[in-house]
């Protein structure tokens, strides 16, 4: 795992539409294999990225035409910082949502079908920050390589 | 089409074409899976073990796929990779389905009922 230390960086921008939306999804993912991140990690990464990802797309951009999204991933050490931003509309209350868990009921009818999303993300994330900067989101994750 | 379906004797048997499913994919997964589970027998079994990598959008898929079975009808699962395990665990939805290692173990289940 010592080779993963390297200070690198990378980054990728792309429209946020569902299908570039998952081009530069599984760049992301491909890139932090080759960059040495177990299979196991870069899942779990895989998976906090798409649910930030696609909020943008479903939400930040919802009913306009579909503007940027720009992913710079920073390695420092045993630690990985993955910071989205895209210049939609601000997280709701300007803040980050709780993500409570689903609830699973007894009734099949009644299971959600969604909301799982920030709940994912904050239980693969090691921390999580967000900021409203001059028009812009910025979501900051970071995941903890060892 | 993405999904493929054959029917055994106890079972409905549906592959998944892709090796995602994602926010791009879950509508027309939904829509297949509608297609796809319409008339033949009471238990459907979805093969997962191509799909390596699925978000909340697809999870939520599956969820709405078994939800539009009728009422005396099965969703199983089988064959979830390392990533969709993982979704389904975290999510507690590893509770709701049956799930499987393989199609073949799926398959097994059905003679012991």
């Amino acid at each position: 795992m010592t080779e993963i230390g390297k200070q690198g960086k990378f980054a990728l921008s792309f429209r946020a539409t569902e299908l570039e939306a998952r081009s530069g999804i599984c760049a992301v993912a491909q890139e932090l294999r080759l960059q040495g991140v177990s299979e196991e990690t870069a899942g779990d990464i895989e998976i906090a990225l798409a649910e930030a990802i696609n909020n943008i797309v479903e939400h930040a951009y919802a009913g306009v035409e579909p503007g940027r999204i720009r992913v710079i991933c920073s390695f420092q050490q045993s630690r990985l910082d993955i910071r989205i931003s895209d210049k939609g509309v601000p997280l709701p209350a300007g803040e980050l949502p709780k993500g409570a868990p689903a609830i699973i009921t007894e009734n099949k009818q009644d299971l959600p079908e969604g909301g799982f999303g920030w709940f994912l993300i904050r239980q693969l994330t090691s921390d999580i920050r967000y900021d409203r900067l001059n028009g812009h989101n910025r979501l900051s994750m970071g995941f903890d390589l060892t | 089409m993405s999904l493929t379906s054959t029917v055994t004797d106890h079972a409905r048997i549906i592959t998944v074409n892709a090796d995602r499913i994602d926010a791009a994919m879950a509508i027309q997964f939904k829509e297949d899976m509608r297609t796809e589970t319409e008339g033949g027998p009471d238990r459907v079994i979805l093969d997962l073990s191509t799909v390596k990598f699925i978000d909340s959008s697809g999870l939520g898929a599956i969820v709405a796929s078994m939800k539009q079975l009728e009422a005396n009808r099965n969703l199983d699962l089988a064959g979830l990779t390392p990533v969709v395990d993982k979704v389904f665990r975290l999510t507690r939805m590893d509770t709701v389905f049956n799930l499987f290692p393989s199609l073949d173990d799926a398959l097994a289940a059905t003679a012991d009922h």
